[in-house]
Parts: C-alpha cells; structure tokens; sequence
C-alpha cells in the first residue's frame, strides 16, 4: 500500500480504495493470543460461545505476531513484559492497531509501584482504551466496534 | 517404554464410527436453544446489586449529595478519586465538591466509595461498556458523573433547612 498512500488529494478513486480496504481491514481484525494477566480470561471469555467475537471477524487469534492485526494487551505489563510487548508490535506488520483492555494496562491500575508499568502507552501506541477491572467481555466488544470505527476513517489520500 | 498394541475393533480401522459420532455431537447442538448473546442488539441485564462505574446522585430538590469530606477518596484501593472542595454558595454550613473527577481507567469497581459514602452520594451503577480513544477521555469529571448516577430520592434531606 505504500507506494499510493498519500500521493493523491481525496477523489472519487482514493475514496473507493479507501472503503474497499477498510472494509477488508475492519472485517479481518486478527488479534495476537496474547494474555498478561487476568483480563486475558475475559478475552478468553469474549471468544468462547455467549459472547463470540468471531461474529466481529476478530475471533482468528494467532499465534504469532506475523500473522497478527490487533494487539490485545489484556493484563498488568509490568517492567519487566514492556520490553517484549514493544517487540511483538515491531514484528506485526502494518496496518496495527492495539488495544489496552483494563484498568492494569491502560494506567497501572490498583498497581502505582515501580515494577509495574504506568499504562502501556508507555510503550506501544494504543488506539482504543476499555476501563474495567476486568471489563466484560461486552466491553470488549464494544471497544472492537469502537476500533472498527477508528479503521473506517482511515484514507490513503494525503491530508 | 512399552507400548502396549491394544486389540481395535474392526469397524475402528475405517474411522467412520468416530467421524459419525462426532457430527452426532454436531447435529444435537444445532437443535438446542441459541447460547449467544448478540450482544450490540440484545444486552445482558445486570442483576441487582451489580457494580458498574461509580456515579454521583443527586437527591428529589436537584441537590447535590455529596459534601467532599474525602473519605472515599481516602479509601479508594488504586487512587482513583480526585475532589476539591469548595464553600456551598448559599449554605454557610456545608462543603460540596467542585471538582469531582474519577479517573475511570483506574477504577476497579470495588465499591468501596459506595460503602463508605456517610451522604450516600456515590453508587456504582449498571453501566459497564466504556471505551475511548485516549486516556482524558475516560477521567470523568462532575457534569458526566451526574448524568450517569441521575436522580436518587433521599428520605430525610438533613440538609434542607441548614
């Protein structure tokens, strides 16, 4: 894609790749199986048969980050994990989009102390927060749609 | 090691009994009742008791309860109440917040503020679907806080003549 975006102004042309692309990206959103901590039980929940992620085509989690669209960091990222977590999203290939799911990853949560990291933010940009401690697999859900939103206004012309 | 090399039935060999059995297990859940929530149309309903975000209420007259004596943001496991208090105008006796912020990233839902609340002000409510785009988003500050607690009736109004 890189070699079109931002080469042109808006028209008719960029605004149908634009829909034709995002449409596919926001349809194909594989997450990364990628859990820290107790929130990665609720996503693991999300997944399962009540609440079935796959109806918002992010049910494909994979095993590596090759393979991956969406980072789910569910969980405390501690000092220590931040190193790692900045390098699985180095190895996903773009377009990425993470998402910091709970009260741990998103600040800290009930954790202000030095090994704990305050907000994966710190380390990896973050498009969609969900609060919770943890947050139901409804949230998560909700904070899908809310990415999938995000993707939509994606464009490939130049601003 | 020893493997033991058991006796198979004959039928076994061509795997059709298992492969048979196991879309058996197929067809009998498909004529069960659905077990998805279709969750953006229909909604869980939390039941009573639930704790959602925490929200300020205020009473029938359209007073605000809370008179920020701190103590829920003194008890509050992750830090994530904020207040400063100011003189209620009109009233020499008693304080209220002017600001009231609650960071909703770190709220864990506990409920303490609610059990500790002597003016019952705060109650956590049923919403429980929050997401944003960046962390300001999600510091909810008075204005928020009131329209998702709304209105709870208050028996006594010991303040009303004060």
């Amino acid at each position: 894609m890189s070699f079109i975006e931002n080469r042109f102004t808006p028209n008719i042309l960029t605004t149908t790749v634009d829909t034709i692309f995002n449409w596919a990206r926001k349809s194909a959103l594989w997450p990364m199986s990628f859990g820290l901590a107790c929130c990665a039980i609720e996503m693991m929940a999300a997944v399962a048969s009540r609440y079935d992620i796959d109806r918002f085509g992010a049910g494909v989690y994979r095993a590596t980050p090759r393979q991956s669209d969406l980072m789910i960091v569910a969980g405390t990222v501690t000092e220590k994990m931040a190193p790692v977590v900045k390098r699985l999203y180095d190895q996903m290939p773009d377009p990425k989009w993470v998402i910091s799911m709970g009260a741990c990853a998103t600040c800290g949560g009930p954790f202000p102390t030095y090994s704990t990291m305050q907000g994966v933010d710190r380390a990896v940009p973050v498009d969609v927060y969900i609060p919770g401690c943890p947050p139901r697999p409804e949230a998560l859900l909700h904070g899908i749609l809310r990415l999938q939103d995000k993707i939509d206004k994606m464009t490939i012309a130049r601003a | 090691m020893i493997v033991v090399n058991r006796e198979q039935p004959f039928w076994h060999r061509f795997y059709l009994t298992s492969i048979l059995g196991g879309m058996w297990i197929t067809m009998r859940h498909l004529l069960r009742r659905r077990f998805t929530l279709r969750y953006p149309e229909t909604r869980f309903k939390p039941p009573a008791g639930y704790r959602g975000i925490p929200a300020l209420v205020k009473d029938q007259n359209g007073r605000e309860k809370c008179v920020a004596c701190y103590l829920c943001q003194f008890v509050c496991p992750p830090r994530a109440i904020t207040i400063r208090a100011g003189e209620m105008p009109g009233n020499s006796v008693e304080k209220y917040p002017e600001e009231f912020e609650i960071n909703m990233l770190r709220c864990i839902y506990c409920g303490y503020c609610e059990e500790v609340c002597p003016e019952q002000a705060i109650f956590l409510v049923n919403d429980y679907e929050f997401a944003g785009g960046s962390r300001q988003e999600l510091v909810f500050g008075k204005e928020k806080l009131y329209q998702l607690g709304g209105v709870r009736p208050d028996p006594i109004l010991k303040w009303a003549n004060k």
